[in-house]
């Protein structure tokens, strides 16, 4: 089980119709990549966020997968065109079966 | 017909205007301005107080780093240096383990801005240089009575952190004169004594050598406004003492731990080779 998760993420509270905005997120996780030993010589078993993906208003945005070799925290900024008011909604997803979820108002107008 | 010769001027004034910009930004690290969040202005160039010798000119480590690495600090969201700060915001109103808190003394952090930028300093009542560290572990057990936290631990990393947080912007002016005289001289003595198999001093590199190339690492003056940095290379917050240790164990040599003597001498004669600087912590670094 994974500790001290927390997602956080930027996003404009507000844009003009059709504006493409910056997101930036980031959730703190250890990302333990299944290939170190402790100090008994036993397998750390891996333990990653293995996916994230964002939505606005139900339709992906950005879904990807991710692999042992990311580093820990991961961070990830990306452009979204927004044509309407809605809400951007992001998860990860956790080896663990954890789901964490964040979302965020965007007004347009 | 004029109308067009001025379309024309328009637009290559505006290219001189744009273009430099852009290399600046790209191309000489060195010359770029740190302003965190858009509104902490950071000095990372000043004058070299006066007991420095062989150095006009201080840097933080801050110039030396890739425009991309530079670029982290200057947003508390991309700096993953704020995950410690966090915690440690979490940790400050935490019990200490006897019901007792930071909290219960000071309202809140920000009550200790500035209070960064004059450690280490001479205290009276332990008759000794302490570290701001030190002085942590002062607060946890003499006046909250708690048990102290490892000088090196991840908690006192994170709230060292929330110490330079505070402090951001605040000018390094630790003294060195009084009676800190006397730890500041032993401090000098090892900054500038060869350790180890290779026979180096932190002279050798940061004051001789600052700015060039050791294999594929760019020597920087080894500034230690900036601490605790959060290193891309192991992902975490570094102490100060922490990398005192990692550098003389390059030097192959048996290396003081943190917290000992030695290196609290060290970390105030490195801290006042920073006078004037700004507390940048917690700094991005590679």
């Amino acid at each position: 089980m994974a500790e001290n998760v927390k997602p956080r993420v930027r996003v404009p509270s507000s844009a003009s119709a059709g504006e493409v905005v910056t997101i930036k997120t980031l959730i703190s996780h250890q990302m333990e990549s299944g290939q170190r030993k402790d100090s008994e010589g036993n397998t750390i078993p891996r333990s990653i966020i293995n996916r994230f993906v964002a939505e606005f208003n139900g339709e992906t945005v950005v879904d990807v997968k991710m692999e042992p070799a990311i580093s820990t925290n991961p961070y990830f900024e990306f452009q979204a065109k927004i044509p309407e008011s809605g809400t951007m909604s992001f998860t990860w997803y956790d080896d663990d079966g954890s789901v964490y979820e964040d979302s965020q108002e965007i007004t347009v107008g | 017909m004029s109308k067009s010769v001025w379309l024309g001027g328009c637009a290559a004034a505006a290219l001189m205007f744009c273009a430099p910009a852009i290399v600046t930004a790209q191309d000489d690290a060195a010359d770029r301005e740190l302003v965190i969040n858009g509104e902490i202005e950071i000095v990372t160039e000043a004058d070299a107080p006066a007991h420095l010798e062989n150095m006009s000119t201080i840097r933080s480590g801050w110039t030396f780093r890739s425009p991309e690495t530079q670029t982290m600090q200057m947003d508390d969201f991309d700096n993953p240096g704020t995950l410690g700060v966090e915690a440690a915001r979490e940790a400050f109103s935490a019990d200490l383990g006897n019901g007792e808190s930071c909290a219960g003394c000071h309202e809140s952090p920000e009550e200790l801005a500035g209070v960064r930028a004059v450690y280490p300093k001479w205290d009276a009542d332990a008759g000794a240089v302490q570290t701001i560290e030190m002085q942590i572990n002062e607060c946890i057990t003499e006046r909250a009575g708690a048990e102290a936290w490892g000088y090196d631990s991840g908690e006192m990393i994170d709230m060292s952190a929330l110490m330079s947080f505070v402090s951001r912007g605040e000018a390094v002016n630790v003294a060195i004169d009084g009676p800190a005289a006397e730890t500041w001289e032993k401090g000098k003595e090892i900054y500038y004594t060869r350790y180890g198999q290779l026979e180096l001093s932190c002279a050798n590199c940061h004051e001789d050598n600052y700015d060039n190339m050791i294999r594929a690492d760019h020597l920087s003056q080894g500034q230690i406004n900036g601490f605790p940095t959060y290193r891309l290379k192991n992902a975490k917050l570094n102490s100060v003492q922490g990398r005192f240790k990692g550098c003389v164990r390059d030097t192959r040599a048996e290396t003081f731990s943190p917290g000992s003597p030695e290196f609290v001498a060290l970390e105030l004669y490195v801290a006042s080779r920073g006078n004037g600087l700004s507390v940048e912590g917690p700094a991005v670094r590679n």
